[in-house]
């Protein structure tokens, strides 16, 4: 076999042999060269599987040379590759960004340990994703978990410890909750290969006991992607995180998260069964309305910025979630687009926020007065990407708000596609709060505030800069979500 | 008809353990405001799930499932009992993580009991820059 053939599980296995190195090596300077080079390499592998995946349609790899459906099998499709480019490319951004951040947040002897972790959960995440079996989804999911907590209670507040406690007991549940429904799914089935799942589930459909897997399937992943209202845990664990740790499980890990959904609820399951079956898209329509209706006004009302965008992410779930309601292709595709834009919006706005703080110690609102004059290209980064994030046209955000729209009127829900536009006016009261403050209002103090350092501008403007490429050349985005989508319906060519 | 239900409803006895251990552990997490409490309610609601796993690979009749000479041999499906190893495992990482965090919430807060913490957290005002309070020394 060539090294070629072996892509699938490269990306996975790199940053998972390089984490116990950074905890060896002891020096900040190697750990976080260990750490860039795993994210990176992971960049290339999922642009190069992607690609691949385009051209010639989804690749099987059987770990170890074991035969699935009884070997653990690695099934890279368009779904996947694209959630794998989302999480690669985010987490190569991060990368370069964490060197300086985290040398000023984190303590200097833990930050070996902090780039250990880092790359446990970037290799995890990319494990959920490659992975075509089910307990190895549980397995993956819990790595890239029980680093994230450890991760945000790295954070400089005290109460980083405790909301790392907190995502601890409620990401358990959730995950607890999952394997229940993997196990239920294996009694009746007698197989773990999603393959080989989707292929038997039809033949069961009635059986109670499937439905009861579904049942706890559904709510332990809305746990873990922070559906509302089972997202108590995220506002405090993203607010009190080194900014670093924000920004890269802010547009990764709940967005993995939605992926298992679709992957469990549309692949395994097929969208015949949730659908038609359980009525899971008007149950989600629901909640997703919900969401981005309260999140977003309870947004509005917050005083620490970083709390503030932290439910703006809740809402913006919801979004996701609502083009997954729809039960079609157009919904779909506004999905996985949205997964990989607000990914860009998000990531380049904490990246933004983690500057101020780099510079200011603190990103309550009050003390953000006047800093548009004084870190005016962070600043610009934090109003382009809030523009993104209200979906003004030219940026990301306009395209896949674009795509829900068009969702909700296909079906011919127009009260939907106007309460998108609403929610969106709402996006706008809470980012201009924090413009208002930092344009308009003058520095609470004469002391010199300089710009925050290149090695933090670059990469908070490398996702600023997608953010408005990809909002203008959309079609190639555009494509493989649509492909994706199909995938996942069940209708692709 | 009644006997019939009777013997449904005790010979799958090792569902309803699972089931009263599953909701035990549940309480314990909800209801306990001690740090610690919490997660021993994790490990019984997880541990719940543990034997689900393994009962369900129990063949009545059945052997440990290493080959033997008689081909009639019925045996246990090990498939359950090795994912559940995974599990366990998983399970411990989860205790110890958590654990950790207790610990270095005592240090602190002065405390592992959830409602002094609110109270204390109630009480930290991050309006100014870092909030000196808010921080946890060097």
């Amino acid at each position: 076999m060539r090294i070629v053939d072996h892509l699938p599980i490269l990306q996975v296995v790199v940053p998972l042999v390089l984490a116990p190195l950074c905890a060896l090596v002891r020096s900040r300077r190697l750990a976080w060269g260990l750490a860039a080079a795993g994210s990176v390499s992971s960049l290339v592998v999922s642009l190069r599987l992607l690609s691949a995946v385009m051209a010639s349609g989804p690749i099987s790899y059987a770990i170890g040379d074991w035969a699935p459906p009884f070997g653990i099998e690695y099934r890279i499709d368009v779904v996947n590759a694209w959630v794998l480019v989302v999480v690669s490319t985010i987490a190569a951004a991060v990368a370069f960004y964490a060197r300086v951040s985290v040398q000023a947040e984190v303590g200097d002897r833990r930050i070996p340990l902090f780039y250990a972790a880092y790359l446990l959960c970037l290799s995890g995440l990319l494990g959920i994703a490659a992975t075509g079996d089910v307990f190895n989804v549980f397995v993956f999911l819990e790595i890239s978990s029980l680093s994230a907590y450890a991760l945000i209670s790295l954070g400089r507040d005290r109460r980083a410890l405790t909301s790392a406690f907190r995502y601890l007991i409620m990401g358990s549940v959730g995950a607890t909750f999952i394997v229940i429904g993997i196990g239920l799914l294996y009694a009746t089935t007698g197989t773990l290969n999603m393959e080989d799942l989707s292929e038997i589930l039809p033949q069961v459909w009635d059986a109670r006991t499937v439905k009861v897997a579904y049942g706890f399937l559904a709510v332990g992943l809305c746990l873990k992607l922070a559906l509302f209202p089972l997202h108590l845990w995220l506002p405090n664990a993203y607010a009190f995180a080194p900014s670093a740790v924000t920004a890269f499980m802010a547009a990764t890990a709940t967005k993995v998260a939605v992926y298992m959904l679709l992957r469990f609820f549309l692949t395994i399951f097929g969208a015949a069964f949730s659908f038609g079956v359980m009525g899971l898209d008007r149950l989600l329509l629901l909640l997703a309305l919900t969401a981005i209706f309260s999140m977003s006004l309870v947004a509005i009302f917050q005083a620490n910025v970083k709390r503030l965008l932290a439910y703006s992410s809740v809402a913006q779930i919801g979004y996701m979630i609502l083009g997954l309601s729809f039960a079609s292709v157009t919904g779909l595709t506004a999905t996985l687009l949205h997964l990989f834009n607000h990914a860009l919006m998000k990531g380049a706005l904490f990246m933004a926020l983690g500057c101020v703080v780099y510079r200011i110690g603190s990103v309550h609102i009050d003390a953000m007065a006047g800093l548009g004059r004084r870190m005016p290209l962070t600043m610009a980064a934090f109003v382009a990407g809030g523009l993104s994030l209200v979906g003004v046209p030219l940026t990301v955000g306009f395209v896949s708000k674009w795509y829900l729209i068009l969702g909700a009127l296909e079906r011919g829900w127009w009260p939907v596609a106007v309460l998108v536009l609403i929610t969106s006016v709402m996006a706008l009261v809470y980012v201009w709060r924090v413009v208002e403050v930092a344009y308009f209002k003058p520095p609470p103090d004469d002391e010199p505030i300089a710009e925050a350092p290149a090695s933090l501008l670059v990469p908070t403007w490398a996702l600023v800069a997608l953010n408005v490429y990809l909002g203008i050349d959309a079609g190639r985005t555009i494509g493989v979500a649509e492909q994706a989508a199909r995938t996942l319906m069940g209708t692709a060519p | 008809m009644m006997s019939e239900l009777l013997s449904q409803v005790v010979g799958s006895y090792n569902y309803w353990i699972v089931v009263f251990l599953m909701m035990t552990g549940f309480y314990i997490l909800i209801s306990r405001g001690n740090l610690i409490k919490k997660l021993v309610g994790l490990n019984v609601f997880q541990t719940s799930v543990f034997m689900l796993y393994i009962s369900l690979g129990k063949i009545t009749g059945g052997t440990a499932p290493i080959l033997v000479d008689d081909p009639e041999a019925l045996y246990s499906n090990p498939l359950p009992h090795v994912l559940i190893l995974t599990a366990i495992v998983v399970g411990i990482a989860t205790t110890s993580v958590g654990l950790a965090l207790a610990v270095r919430i005592k240090e602190a807060y002065g405390t592992v009991e959830e409602d002094e913490i609110n109270e204390i957290e109630a009480g930290i005002d991050d309006r100014r820059a870092p909030g000196r309070a808010a921080l946890r020394g060097p």
